[in-house]
This record gives C-alpha cells, sequence and structure tokens, in this order.
C-alpha cells in the first residue's frame, strides 16, 4: 500500500470546501432572472379537487403563474412510473395507479401538490399561494395498512381492488410446510418495522432552466442518480430528448435513498421554466420534506420458525404486509420483494423458507427505498427471531446463532441469493471479545444491584449490495441495467481525471476513488480529481445507492484503469526500446525490470498526446472507458451487539456499550468506512428507540417536523466500537463489498434485543421510547 | 422594507431587506455566504448557526433587523485567510463531517461551546451541548472526537497568544 493508496485512513480532499462554507448546493445556485415555485398542497389525505381559483393570486405583486394539475396533463408531461415490475402468486402483474405531478383530481395524501405560483421571490410566491383558493370535496381516507385492505375499505384507484397492488410470493411452500411437520419446536413472532422520515439534512431543491434558443433544458437537482433522472425525465416524463436536457446534481447533502427517486417538483419546475420563460427555483422546506420524500419501511409481519431436536432451523415462514403509501415510487416494488425477502435466510442454514408480501395503497406519503431498503426488515425480523427462539429454547443466544450459522462457502439460499464468501463465526467472535460477553452477567447482577435492568443483544446481519447482474434483475423485472460506468483521462501532463456514474453525496468519493488510482499508478491523489454528477461531463452510469459505489462504480474503475496501463506501457516500452512484459509501474513511473531505465507518467502521457514518437498504429491519447457489470451481488455481514440499562422506574434506555464487527471485505479507506458505519448505526439505533412516523385516524402526518418526529441527537447516541474481519470478496477486483448501509441494517434488533432481554418482556415494538418500555416493564 | 447595517467577516455592510427577512436569508440571498444553511423550518436543526456578538445564533429565529449593529461571524469568515480555525481543522481531521450541509452550522456552535466551557469539556458535555445540532450522516461519533480534539487546540493556540 502506498501512503496515500488502498488502506490509508487519508483525510478527505472534498472537506475543505464544506468546512469552510464553500460546499455549492442546489439550493446555492442563482441565475440571472430567476422565478421562485411555491406548491400548494392538499391538506387532506384522499379528496377530490373540484376547483382551483387563482384570480385573486394573479394580480398579486411579483406573480408570474399559477400553474395547475390540469394543465400539466393537457401538457402530456407523463404520469410518474415505477420502474420494477412484479408479478403477483397468481401471475397477474402488478396494479398500479395514476400519478401525475400535479393532481388534477385526485388528490390520495396530504402534501399531494395541486398546484404551483411561479413568483419573483419566494416570499411573494408564498403570499400568493395563500390567496390560490382549492375547492375539495373531502373523500374518507385509510391511513394503515390494516384498515385498507378489510372488505369495504376505501379504495385508493380504480386499478387496484381491495388496495392491493401485489400478492407475491418466493421460496417453496410445500417444503417448508413439510419443514414444520417435522418439527421439534416452532417458534413464533409477530412485529411491525415502523415506518421511517430519512430525513436528509438538505432539503430536496431544483432549478430548471430553459434555453428557448436550443431548446435545451438545464436541472440542477438534489439528486443521487443524475443520469437515471435525465433517463427517466426523458423517456417516460416527455420533458426533452436527452441530448437537449442536462442534469447536475452539484453537492447533495445527504440522500439515504430518498433522493434516487424523480419527484413532482423536479419535473413541474422544468416544465415551468419553458412556461414562464425563466429560470424556476423550488426549495423545500423541512414541512415539505417530511410531507413528500418518499418514506422507508414501514412492514406488519408474522413470521413462524421450525427448529429440530438439536436446535437446527428446518423453515421459515413469513407473511408481511407493506405499506406502500398512496403511490408507487421509483424502485417500491423491489423493496419489500427482491430486497427483502431474498435476505430472509440471513447468515443461517434454512433449509426451507416461503415468504408472501402483500403490497397495499393507503393515503399517506409514497414509501420507497431507505438506508438498507427491505433488508434492515429482513435482519429486523430474522435477529429479532433468533433471540426470541433462543429463550424460548433456552439456549444462549450466541450459541443458538452458532449452531445455524452458513459455514460453507459458496451457499445457495432457497430464496434466490448465492453468498460467495463469508466468516459469520469470525464476526460474532470478535464482537463477543469486544463487549466481553462472557462477563455480561456478571455486569447484569451488579446492576440489578442498583436498581436497574441491564439487557445484551445481539444482530448478526447479511446485506446484498451492489445489485447484479443486470441480465438477472433484468429478468427479475428491473427497469434498468445495474453496472457501473467510469472514464479515465490522463491529461497531457499526467494528472489524472477520473469521471464516474455514481454519485457522491457524503461518502468521500473524491478521496476514495483517488486512492485506487494512487494505489495502481504510485502518484499522490492531489494529482487525481474525481468527476461526478453532471450529465454533460460524465458518460451515462447508474449512480449511488444499494452501497454500490465501491463495488461496482470502483470495479468499473478498476477496469478502466486496465486499460490506461495497458497502453501507457506500450508507449513506455516504445520509448524506452524494451519489450512490454518487462515494464512495471512503480511510484508514478514506468520502469524496465532489472534496469535502471524509466520514464516518468507526464512523459508517457505527454508522449500520447504529442503523438511524435508512438508505435505504429497506435491512436493518439491516453482515455479509457470501461462499462463495468457485476457477476453477484455483495454480501457485507456482520455481529453487532448492545449492552444497556433500563430505569424501571422512567423506562428510560441508556447504552453501556455498542460493538460492531463488520466484514466489508477490503476496505480502502478505513476512517470513511468506519464513519459509514458510525451513520448507519445512528439510524438503526433511532429506528430502535425514537424514530417513527405517526399518522392519525384521518392520514393527518402527526410527525410532520423535527418538534414531533424525533431525530437522534448527539446526547441520544453512545460512541461507538468498530472492528472489522476480512473476507475478500472474490467477485470483484477489489475484492470489497460495500458499506454503506450495514449500520443500518444490523443495529435496531441489536438495540431491541438488548431492551427485551433487560425488561424480560418480548412484546415490544420500535420505537422503544421510554413510554412504550414503561407499559412493558409494568403491563 | 428597510436598511439594516451590520458588520458581517470584519466588513461593514448595509442592506435593504423587507422586514419579514431573517438574518439568514440576508446572509445568503442579500450578501450571498452560502456556506450558513437552512435545514428546517422549526429551529431544530442548527444548520444555520452563526455567531452574533461572539455567541452561537440560529440564524433562522433571528430578524435581520435584530442583527443590526451587531457583528456577525459567518463560517466564510472563520478561517484567518488560508489558516483554518482549529475547529475547522478537528472536523477535516477526525472526518467529522460527511455531506457536509450541517457542517457550517455544527462547526459554528462547537467554536461556541469551546468558548463557554474552556478546556473543561468532556464527552457527555459536547453531546449534551451538541442537542441543537442535527446531522443525519455521521451519528455524531466523529463530531464528538472533533470538538474534543479542537477544545485541546484552541487551548494551546490561546496559551501561544
Amino acid at each position: 500500500m502506498g501512503v496515500e493508496g488502498i488502506g490509508a485512513s487519508v483525510v478527505r480532499k472534498e472537506d475543505r470546501r464544506f468546512i469552510t462554507g464553500k460546499g455549492r448546493y442546489v439550493d446555492d445556485v442563482k441565475l440571472v432572472g430567476m422565478t421562485y415555485a411555491h406548491f400548494i398542497r392538499s391538506p387532506h389525505a384522499h379528496a377530490k379537487v373540484k376547483g382551483i381559483d387563482s384570480s385573486a393570486a394573479l394580480k398579486m405583486p411579483g406573480v408570474v403563474a399559477v400553474l395547475t394539475g390540469q394543465q400539466i396533463v393537457d401538457d402530456k408531461v407523463g404520469n410518474l412510473i415505477c420502474g420494477w415490475a412484479i408479478t403477483s402468486k397468481d401471475g397477474s402483474p402488478m396494479k398500479m395507479g395514476a400519478w401525475p405531478a400535479m393532481a388534477p383530481e385526485t388528490v390520495r395524501f396530504v402534501g399531494q401538490a395541486v398546484a404551483v405560483v411561479i413568483a419573483d421571490t419566494k416570499n411573494l410566491a408564498k403570499d400568493a399561494a395563500e390567496a390560490v383558493v382549492v375547492d375539495y370535496e373531502e373523500l374518507p381516507a385509510v391511513a394503515d395498512v390494516r384498515s385498507a385492505i378489510k372488505p369495504g375499505a376505501v379504495q385508493l384507484h380504480p386499478e387496484a381492488p381491495g388496495n392491493i397492488i401485489y400478492d407475491w410470493h418466493i421460496g417453496d411452500e410445500a417444503a417448508t410446510k413439510d419443514a414444520f411437520s417435522k418439527a421439534a419446536n416452532v417458534v413464533t413472532l409477530e412485529l411491525t418495522n415502523n415506518r421511517l422520515v430519512p430525513n436528509a439534512m438538505e432539503p430536496r431543491a431544483a432549478v430548471a432552466d430553459y434555453d428557448a434558443a436550443e431548446e435545451h433544458y438545464t436541472l440542477w437537482t438534489t439528486s443521487q442518480n443524475p443520469h437515471v433522472a435525465r433517463l427517466v425525465l426523458s423517456a417516460f416524463y416527455n420533458i426533452a430528448p436527452e441530448h437537449k436536457l442536462r442534469v447536475i446534481a452539484p453537492d447533495v447533502g445527504g440522500g439515504f435513498g430518498s433522493k434516487i427517486y424523480i419527484y413532482p417538483e423536479e419535473m413541474v419546475a422544468l416544465w415551468a421554466s419553458k412556461k414562464v420563460g425563466r429560470p424556476v427555483k423550488w426549495t423545500g422546506d423541512r414541512s415539505e420534506a417530511f410531507l413528500t420524500d418518499a418514506h422507508g419501511r414501514d412492514h406488519i409481519s408474522k413470521a413462524e420458525m421450525a427448529f429440530d431436536k438439536d436446535n437446527k432451523i428446518l423453515g421459515l415462514r413469513v407473511k408481511t404486509h407493506a405499506n406502500f403509501g398512496a403511490y408507487m415510487s421509483l424502485f417500491s416494488s423491489a423493496v419489500p420483494t427482491y430486497l427483502y425477502a431474498t435476505l430472509l435466510s440471513g447468515q443461517y442454514v434454512i433449509p426451507a423458507i416461503y415468504a408472501e408480501v402483500v403490497a397495499v395503497y393507503t393515503n399517506t406519503t409514497p414509501v420507497d427505498a431507505y438506508r438498507g431498503a427491505g433488508r434492515p426488515e429482513a435482519s429486523y425480523l430474522l435477529e429479532r427471531m433468533m433471540e426470541t427462539a433462543a429463550r424460548q429454547l433456552k439456549v444462549d443466544p450466541a450459541e443458538l446463532r452458532k449452531t445455524n450459522f452458513i459455514t460453507q462457502f459458496p451457499y445457495q439460499t432457497p430464496v434466490i441469493m448465492a453468498y460467495d464468501i463469508g466468516n459469520f463465526h469470525a464476526s460474532i467472535d470478535a464482537a463477543m471479545k469486544a463487549i466481553d460477553y462472557a462477563g455480561f452477567p456478571a455486569r447484569k447482577a451488579k446492576a440489578k444491584a442498583d436498581g436497574k435492568l441491564r439487557g445484551i443483544g445481539l444482530s448478526c446481519y447479511i446485506e446484498a449490495c451492489g445489485i447484479a447482474p443486470s441480465k438477472a434483475v433484468g429478468s427479475l423485472g428491473a427497469g434498468v441495467g445495474l453496472w457501473e460506468s467510469a472514464e479515465i483521462r490522463v491529461n497531457p501532463v499526467g494528472t489524472i481525471e477520473v469521471l464516474t456514474g455514481t454519485h457522491s453525496h457524503g461518502q468521500g468519493h473524491e478521496t476514495a476513488f483517488a486512492q485506487i488510482i494512487s494505489e495502481r499508478l504510485g502518484v499522490p491523489i492531489s494529482q487525481v480529481s474525481i468527476v461526478h454528477g453532471d450529465t454533460d461531463k460524465v458518460q451515462f452510469g447508474m449512480g449511488t445507492y444499494g452501497s454500490r459505489s465501491i463495488a461496482v462504480g470502483g470495479a468499473a474503475i478498476v477496469k478502466a484503469m486496465e486499460k490506461v496501463e495497458a497502453k501507457a506501457k506500450k508507449i513506455a516500452a516504445h520509448a524506452l526500446e524494451a519489450s512490454e512484459s518487462d515494464i512495471v509501474i512503480e511510484n508514478g513511473e514506468f520502469k524496465v525490470t532489472g534496469t535502471d531505465k524509466s520514464i516518468a507518467l507526464p512523459m508517457v502521457a505527454l508522449a500520447a498526446y504529442t503523438a511524435h514518437n508512438l508505435p505504429d498504429g497506435m491512436e493518439p491519447g491516453l482515455k479509457e472507458t470501461a462499462f463495468y457489470d457485476p457477476t453477484n451481488f455483495t454480501f457485507p455481514a456482520g455481529a453487532y451487539i448492545c449492552e444497556l440499562e433500563v430505569d424501571p422506574g422512567t423506562g428510560k434506555t441508556s447504552f453501556v456499550n455498542f460493538v460492531a464487527a463488520d466484514d466489508f471485505g477490503r476496505l480502502i479507506n478505513p476512517m470513511i468506512v468506519e464513519g459509514q458505519v458510525h451513520g448507519g448505526l445512528a439510524q438503526g439505533i433511532g429506528q430502535a428507540l425514537l424514530e417513527g412516523v405517526v399518522y392519525d385516524g384521518t392520514g393527518q402526518l402527526v410527525t410532520a417536523s423535527f418538534m414531533d418526529y424525533s431525530m437522534p441527537r448527539a446526547d441520544d447516541l453512545p460512541s461507538f466500537k468498530l472492528s472489522h474481519t476480512t473476507t475478500l470478496c472474490p467477485g470483484n477486483p477489489l475484492g470489497v463489498k460495500g458499506c454503506g448501509e450495514a449500520g443500518a441494517i444490523g443495529a435496531s434488533a441489536a438495540v431491541i434485543n438488548a431492551i427485551t432481554d433487560a425488561i424480560g418482556n418480548n412484546k415490544l415494538e420500535m420505537p422503544a421510547t421510554p413510554d412504550r418500555v414503561w407499559h412493558a416493564i409494568h403491563g | 422594507m428597510s436598511t439594516v447595517k451590520l458588520t458581517v467577516n470584519g466588513r461593514a455592510v448595509s442592506v435593504d431587506v423587507e422586514d419579514r427577512t431573517l438574518l439568514v436569508h440576508l446572509l445568503r440571498e442579500n450578501l450571498n455566504l452560502t456556506g450558513t444553511h437552512v435545514g428546517c423550518d422549526t429551529s431544530q436543526c442548527g444548520a444555520c448557526v452563526v455567531h452574533v456578538d461572539g455567541r452561537a445564533v440560529k440564524s433562522c429565529t433571528m430578524l435581520a433587523g435584530q442583527a443590526a449593529g451587531c457583528n456577525v461571524t459567518t463560517i466564510e469568515g472563520l478561517a484567518k485567510g488560508d489558516e483554518l480555525h482549529p475547529m475547522q481543522a478537528a472536523f477535516r481531521d477526525n472526518h467529522g463531517l460527511q455531506c457536509g450541509y450541517c457542517t457550517p452550522g455544527m462547526i459554528m456552535s462547537a467554536v461556541d461551546i469551546v468558548h463557554r466551557h474552556g478546556g473543561k469539556l468532556d464527552e457527555e458535555t459536547v453531546r449534551q451541548e451538541l442537542e441543537g445540532n442535527i446531522c443525519r450522516c455521521t451519528g455524531y461519533h466523529n463530531i464528538v472526537k472533533a470538538v474534543l480534539d479542537a477544545a485541546g487546540r484552541m487551548k494551546v493556540a490561546q496559551a501561544a497568544e
């Protein structure tokens, strides 16, 4: 490893602009003649839009236009799409209701836009919005899954009878039934995976600029995947053909999944910029984020696990109802199916699995992928099941897990996934050692003497990252391929630009990707620039989500580097009059092995561009492109253990210790990796203890601000103890697995298992607030 | 409209704003100091923290007019030229930031915390004092480390002066 190569915890190149206030986010973009958009949103969860009177608003100062849902329909802007087709168990396609960018006739959740005011300033737009009169005819609403699937429930979409989008299944029903018939013990569990709001700190925003002379649009947007945004806006929403639409995602203040999707506001901003002939800016406020950013999770599940007399798992049966909200968001359909049920084998040998998933419409904000996306739901269900089983079977929870761990790889689960490699014993052993698992009973006894209830909880997660290969996901219904691209430009003076189709919104790509180049060529990372987030600069790419950037995007960079190096070696060999096979690259120099002859990278690059003395037939230049399509998912895995105390008098939980032992394969920058784990753990712990969306019976969002929705704050969380075990991923050239979501996937079960262990009552739902915990203790 | 005269990052400025203008909007929209961010609409998140006469203030809770005559420092005014403030350097060195959106407010709050507590900071105090700043990326682990690190650096810097 070089000083700045793979494995070095170098500080981030991108930090200087952020710590000096020079980051450039979408809301920082100002254009000449810019107007400001303010959306008029439904206060009702379900209503007919009978009419919109904007006459008073149009007379107000600075008002440029008031545009309505009917106008966007009349202009043939396409409805929002869902990009993954799921087929129900009866063979029928999923049943998708129409979702126009602004509602012309019917609103189906609080916050859905019906019109937009465009004005000279943001305040004038807000003032005018107050003067727009919308005539609603309120309809009955249904805000939760159980009510939505009852016979006679309010119907949201004519396309989806019974409010059911699909009724899907996976696994072998007969084999699972057979497994249960042979069981010595059966453990059952019912649980809810609470709905969350992603709450990236930067609210979504869009600046749209239409150039009438060129018939060309530019969109600055808070996106995790600007090329996918351009594709969808172009191919499905009819905004403009791709070559007439530039999408720029500059610095983006966190995503966590919520900025994958192409939302109505970006569509409307683009459409409106042409209509009013001026640039249009929309910046959401936090209240709008709560109402309109895709929410996460929201499952209700029943699970049963069958064990033989030796506590070996025989089978698992799961039935899950997933709340989709009022419309199908872009990747919503894939989350509770191919990202959830395919992970239900966890780290365990489970010979037979059968899972059913029913997707349900309700009058709530649409739900889609949020950090982990399906995998936290699977991990939470399984890991609470293992803990519940250990208590019922009266065995140590760590021992029960070890008894059932997969130890032979590759391992084909009964639910599609083929795990390539792992060492689950190594992770759990590392975590147990880090927390002194053996010493816990003594600590528990001491805490009891002090009047505190102490508990310990484990969670052994596995996840699937870098969804791939494209052919496989296509056969499962994905509307896109999930490869990644990279372009490497060695400039004539030897500096290097790497253009990647992934997008960094906190992950540190500008540093970690440069380290890959530094490792290969021996150049300092200051000589390397990472370019991303602009469809005019970077060729097509799929963006960042699902912990895919290093495993897929990083591998694409390696593939492009191999091509660059091959050509550069030819040039060096020609210049040094040596054999190409004798050229080695060390510290930025191309050397003839066994001699003192060498040529530095800048001279090779210069030779490539002057083209005065290249090998016969060689094209000038030193720039290569690669498209990398993985052969499999990667499978990060690990063990988390939480030790905490509960005050029986108040129900308040206090952390004693939280340890994480993760296997992410090779680490490019351990400092960045650990930062990703910290953030994921905070979101998992937030789900377990603090966060939870509440709708009232009429579909009003009760938790619609930071005053009502409990975000994890610094004093809610402990410092974490992290460690790593390593099995290199055999499926990609870097041996990496991805680390962005692990913490959020594994943490919540560890926390709840620890609380239920402490209080001796397994009936506890997330978020485990002091109120809930107190009632679980005292009844 | 009113004319508000104040000092921002050491420079005297005079700005014509609507009476309802918040300090954060004066900074962002009128002075183009976009390092100060808006992350919520209920004064909870702290992304907009600046220093007003040396004290940390959420600039979304203060009318621009209330800052008349005040000395305001934003994240852009914290470093001395190319020399980072010890808190800025500590955030970078401890990986106390990821997406960077909460970072300016976090740093401005943290400087105030160190000023108020001197060298007596411990982890628990830092965590309690950061209650008014929300970060969604870091889990606060490295932010807490950065603040404690910077407290030491600022003490050393102060001793040297």
